[in-house]
């Protein structure tokens, strides 16, 4: 009986004294925000396009943070999906809606001989990527602009076009090779011809 | 003979080096159109220094370095620039990039060029920006800029220096026989490494696979001073990596994200070195290399030395290419190489050899099989990496878990490709996966720089929005602020008229007693009979004070109060009258009730001693806010004009009164009795106020007077007083002469009406003789200028006028007839400001004269009047002195002192008036007539003259004695024109010596 006590005290005290530090370090150390909007917010493109229906990535990652799919974000596409549910151990969804699966990047491009000048995009432009003044040609600096073809709206003349960002030199990448087997061999089989010229 | 280590893995391809070997070095055929890359290796494109159309020379520099991962362009041969245009570059993606396009000349034409006589004398900064700006960059494959490797030794300890002659991968032998050629050049270049580096010792990394390029290489080292060692290592691929050649040269890794620098080491290729030596020795840029030339598809594999910028098309056909046989076209090696399908890209500085390979030399890849996990590839692997693992992670595109298998650090060399049984691209995919990462860094760092952008909208937007807030705010803050000074001034300015008129009351007695003391010091000044220019100086201050004084009572005459107390008590006079008015109305509707003996007559009587209370507070709240600022102004005048507008309400009271009566009367009424009582009580208060009226009048009168004998302006003021008093009379004797024939019972109101002309009469006199008196003061000259100023503006208006009418006229305007009587009148009052001109002018000659007459007896004349008020003045102040002295005792040293002072200003004045008085009558016996005697002779005149009106008053109008009453009035007329005559002359007198 004296040993059921014995044990029943001790337990009690070390429960008591584990919960005291816990109360304490919990006060103590206590972080500030929600940690995970910040990695959910580096996954997202930034766009700021406001294609999830949220005005910007960061309210996004927020309400993704407290319960939303993560399935909304169109320039994101499939990868950004999968980054969002590896993080948060979530089940891999499709894109929501009729989007391509890996959208093509875009850049905005004012046709400058049709632009009257009249600042509407620049207001629009989430990321200050369109050069110009009231009656004065406008441009986008292709470097900033993240293609998200909010600038195109509100355009009362209609010269915005969104045209695919060109590949140059400097921005090409490797290709993936052809995964598909479409022949069976075996390892044998392997450069006949090499062999015979040698 | 230096040691030699070993690396991992690694293979043994077959060499193929034979081939392009066996012949020397070409020069290789000048092609029509050279086009030169601006970029040409790892870093920024050089930036075009010439444009379209520009003759450039062989060596001429075409391309400026922008940054410092960066090295100029020459032109490698003479001719003319005809475009600066994105053409195909060697790249595996076979994209354009831009190209300086020269036509060449064929003449070769060297720019003016010469080597450094002697480097060594050359600082180390300056040798490397010589070497730099001769456009050295790597040439062993990668091209990364020489001088930004030369300056490795700037913070980093080099100790070794190794030359990479090993030239590992199959058929490539560019190396081999630069060395086998130049081997002596080669040694010179490396010396000039040395002397930039010094490094301990240099090791020549050379794979035993080029014995002859080994044994060259000693010939030249034989005399050389410098630590220099040739290595052979075996044959091996890929000992030609840097990282692979440093550890086979010195047993040292370099680490993972370093470079051989941080190990102490650097490395060069030995074509680099020979250009080096070409640039320092004979001050040509780097604008020709050496290419290998090879495979089955040409007939003469050689290596040849190329101009940077010629199309490996020209290369081939030198070579005796046979397309027909080439299925490939690699350049590079065969192992790291990549495929081009357009011949017609330039040869760069990376360029070291091209492959036309036949079907046989490089069959299609096979189809890739899956991985069967043979673990090949991880024993060739010369970085130590796991391949296998690594071509899972690119696969799915887990490119976090491929980077924590230390993807960066394989130098995709294709061994494990080459081992792979299961012929999987696995190079491919890690170039995949590598661009990949490499493409979502960037991603990020654009999405980093699109969130910083967009979060820095969102301030300057939110900044924008609590910045006009701000505004609002601040501008509303202002404006109550202002609101509330507003508010504070108005409270302020209604306190201030006392303020100002306290403080101008205030100066009137400093004035007054500076005066006293003026004339103290004068009058001492003439006691002591001082020198005259004391008297002067004290004459001076005391007309400068006596002017401070009349300035400060003029002032405070002049103040009127702000208009703020007028409007309130106007404001009250208002309520009061419709407090008046109702309990009026209620007073009859209780009369009416009364008499028909309504109910309700008690709530009426309640309502009426209720408005009789309300108009009693509002009466008295008018009168003291009315009567405040006229207490407050303490000015006669105001006092005055608000007596005239009692006697005036009281007036139109009564004839209303008198009005109402006489209605009565005609109609029969039974309070007619009542009425009269009202009557007369109004007559009354009229008596009264008329009383008052007249009292304060005269007494601002006498003001005015006093003011008048000094100030111009207030003439006028007497002569409309004037006219308003000559006015009134009339007026009131209309009044009378309409009243008399009437026979109207009241009498009494008749007798009032004559009293009133009575005094009304006294007053036009009094007002025309203080007006006389004022008159003559002013100065005949300006009196002329007047007339002048008067006649002039007349004529004036006169003019324009006329020119009005003219257009007028012309306009046929309805206002002509209108503007016409205007300018008659006009021109009627020209005509008599004329004649006052013409008088005044006609009167001129004589007047200097009379001036100076009249002027000596004026200025006595005038002191006469206001000497007689100042001794009055200062009798009254020394009598309410003594008082007060009386009153506080005889320890008031102040008070007494005052006491004295003012008995002196009393004795002063005095004797001033006595003097005068005396001068007057010296003055008047001079001209020959007694003053007192006549005016003795006019008071016996006048007792004369009463005499005979008595006289004749006694005897009546039914006196029979005709002829004694005929006497008698003769008598009286007689007297009066006695008294008359007596009384001019003595007026004249007093106008001469007064005026």
């Amino acid at each position: 009986m004296s040993t059921i006590i014995i044990a029943v005290t001790v337990l009690l005290g070390l429960a008591i004294i584990f919960g005291l530090i816990l109360g304490f370090s919990s006060i103590k150390f206590h972080v500030a925000g929600n940690p995970i909007v910040e990695q959910i917010d580096e996954l997202l493109p930034q766009t700021q396009c406001g294609q999830c229906g949220h005005p910007g990535c960061r309210p996004y990652a927020e309400s993704i943070a407290n319960g939303e799919a993560i399935n909304k974000c169109p320039p994101g596409g499939q990868t950004t999906i999968e980054a969002l549910a590896n993080l948060l151990d979530l089940e891999i969804l499709e894109l929501d809606g009729d989007h391509d699966e890996n959208p093509v990047k875009t850049v905005a491009y004012i046709r400058e001989d049709e632009c009257i000048g009249c600042t509407k995009c620049i207001t629009a432009c989430p990321v200050d990527a369109i050069l110009g003044a009231a009656k004065q040609m406008h441009t986008v600096i292709i470097d900033e602009c993240t293609g998200c073809d909010l600038c195109v709206a509100p355009c009362p003349v209609d010269c915005i076009d969104m045209l695919p960002l060109a590949v140059n030199i400097n921005s090409w990448k490797w290709q993936a090779p052809e995964t598909t087997f479409t022949k069976q061999l075996i390892a044998t089989d392997k450069r006949p011809v090499v062999e015979l010229d040698s | 003979m230096a040691k030699v280590f070993a690396f991992h893995g690694g293979i043994h391809p077959p060499e193929n080096k034979y081939q392009s070997a066996q012949r020397p070095i070409v020069s290789a055929p000048v092609p029509e159109i050279l086009q030169v890359p601006l970029r040409q290796h790892i870093g920024v494109a050089a930036k075009a220094c010439v444009s379209v159309g520009d003759k450039v020379l062989k060596g001429q520099r075409i391309a400026d370095a922008s940054g410092k991962l960066s090295v100029p362009v020459h032109a490698p041969s003479s001719g003319v620039v005809i475009a600066i245009a994105d053409q195909p570059v060697p790249h595996p993606s076979g994209m354009s990039g831009l190209c300086i396009s020269i036509e060449t000349d064929g003449l070769e034409q060297w720019i003016e060029h010469s080597g450094l006589a002697d480097y060594k004398a050359l600082s180390q900064n300056q040798l490397i920006d010589y070497i730099r700006d001769r456009g050295i960059a790597g040439m062993g494959g990668a091209g990364f800029p020489t001088a930004v490797k030369l300056h490795l030794g700037d913070d980093h300890i080099i100790n070794t220096l190794i030359i990479n002659a090993a030239e590992c991968e199959p058929y490539i032998t560019a190396d081999d026989l630069l060395m086998r050629e130049r081997a002596e050049q080669i040694i010179a270049g490396i010396e000039i490494l040395q002397h930039l580096i010094k490094p301990s010792h240099v090791l020549i990394g050379i794979e035993d696979n080029k014995p002859k390029a080994i044994r060259a290489l000693e010939i030249a080292l034989q005399d050389c001073k410098y630590n220099i060692d040739v290595v052979t290592v075996p044959t091996k691929y890929p000992s030609g990596g840097e990282k692979q050649l440093i550890q086979l040269l010195t047993n040292v890794e370099v680490p993972h994200g370093g470079i051989p620098a941080d190990v102490g080491i650097v490395c060069q290729n030995i074509g680099t070195v020979y250009a080096i030596h070409r640039a320092v020795a004979h001050g040509e840029s780097l604008i020709s290399r050496i290419v290998t030339v090879t495979g089955a598809g040409v007939s003469k594999a050689q290596n040849y030395e190329t101009l940077i910028g010629t199309p490996f098309d020209t290369l081939l056909q030198a070579a005796g290419h046979n397309p027909q046989r080439t299925t490939r076209l690699v350049l590079g090696g065969p192992m790291m190489g990549y495929s081009i399908d357009n011949s017609q890209i330039p040869v760069v500085k990376t360029s070291n050899c091209i492959i036309a390979a036949t079907a046989g030399e490089m069959p299609e890849q096979p189809d890739a099989q899956a991985c069967i996990r043979c673990g090949l590839c991880e024993q060739v692997c010369p970085a130590q990496l796991l391949p296998q693992q690594l071509h899972w992670f690119a696969k799915s595109q887990e490119y976090d878990k491929a980077e924590q298998h230390n993807l960066f650090d394989c130098i995709e060399c294709g061994a494990c490709s080459f081992v792979c049984p299961s012929n999987i691209p696995l190079v491919q995919y890690y170039r995949h996966a590598k661009s990949s990462i490499r493409e979502q860094q960037q991603d990020k760092r654009k999405a980093d720089l699109a969130r910083e952008r967009f979060e820095a909208k969102q301030h300057r937007e939110q900044r924008a929005v609590e910045e006009k807030a701000a505004k609002r705010k601040a501008r509303a803050e202002q404006a109550a602020k202002a609101q509330a000074e507003k508010k504070a001034l108005a409270e302020k300015s209604l306190q201030q008229p006392q303020q100002q008129l306290d403080k101008l009351a205030a100066a009137v007695p400093a004035a007054q007693a500076k005066v006293t003391a003026a004339k103290a010091q004068l009058a001492q000044a003439n006691s002591t009979e001082g020198n005259s220019a004391d008297i002067n100086s004290a004459d001076l201050q005391f007309k400068t004070a006596t002017a401070n004084l009349l300035k400060a009572q003029q002032a405070v005459s002049d103040f009127t109060p702000a208009a703020k107390p007028a409007i309130d008590s106007k404001k009250l006079k208002v309520a009061a009258a419709i407090a008046n008015t109702r309990l009026n109305k209620a007073l009859t509707a209780l009369k009416a009730a009364q008499e028909k003996s309504q109910p309700g007559i008690e709530s009426l009587q309640n309502t009426i001693a209720k408005l009789q209370l309300e108009a009693a507070s509002a009466d008295s709240a008018y009168q003291s806010a009315a009567g405040e600022p006229a207490a407050s102004a303490a000015k006669p005048d105001v006092e005055t004009k608000k007596l005239k507008t009692a006697v005036a309400v009281a007036r139109t009271k009564v004839k209303r009164a008198e009005a109402k009566l006489s209605a009565a009367q005609h109609s029969g009424a039974d309070n007619c009795s009542e009425l009269q009582q009202q009557l007369d009580l109004l007559k009354q208060t009229l008596n009264t106020a008329e009383l008052a009226y007249q009292q304060s009048d005269s007494s601002t009168q006498g003001s005015a007077a006093v003011t008048a004998i000094n100030s111009a302006p207030d003439l006028k003021v007497l002569k409309t007083a004037a006219a308003v008093a000559r006015t009134k009379l009339k007026q009131a004797q209309a009044q009378l002469a309409k009243l008399s024939p009437l026979e109207s019972a009241d009498t009494e109101q008749v007798q009032q009406l004559q009293q009133q002309i009575n005094l009304l009469s006294q007053k036009v006199t009094d007002t025309e003789a203080s007006y006389l008196q004022a008159k003559p003061t002013e100065s005949a000259e300006t009196d002329l200028q007047q007339l002048q100023d008067n006649y002039e503006k007349i004529n004036k208006m006169a003019d324009k006028a006329g020119a009005a009418l003219l257009k007028a006229e012309a306009d046929q305007s309805p206002a002509v007839a209108k503007m016409r009587v205007g300018i008659d009148k006009l021109k009627l009052k020209l005509d008599a400001a004329k004649q006052a001109l013409t008088q005044g002018n006609s009167t001129d000659p004589d007047k200097p004269a009379a001036a100076m007459i009249q002027q000596q007896p004026a200025q006595p004349g005038i002191d006469k009047k206001a000497l007689k008020q100042k001794v009055a003045i200062a009798r009254t102040k020394l009598g309410k002195a003594q008082q007060q002295l009386a009153a506080s005792g005889s320890e008031n040293n102040q008070l007494s002192a005052t006491v004295d002072q003012l008995s002196k200003a009393h004795r002063d004045a005095l004797a001033e008036l006595e003097a005068v008085d005396a001068a007057a009558q010296a003055k008047a016996k001079e001209m020959g007539i007694d003053l007192k005697q006549l005016r003795s002779d006019l008071a016996l005149a006048k007792v004369t003259l009463i005499k005979a009106q008595k006289a004749l008053a006694e005897s009546g109008p039914d006196d029979p004695a005709d002829k004694e009453l005929e006497q008698r009035r003769s008598a009286v007329s007689a007297a009066s024109e006695q008294l008359d005559s007596l009384n001019a002359t003595l007026a004249s007198i007093d106008t001469i010596m007064g005026s």
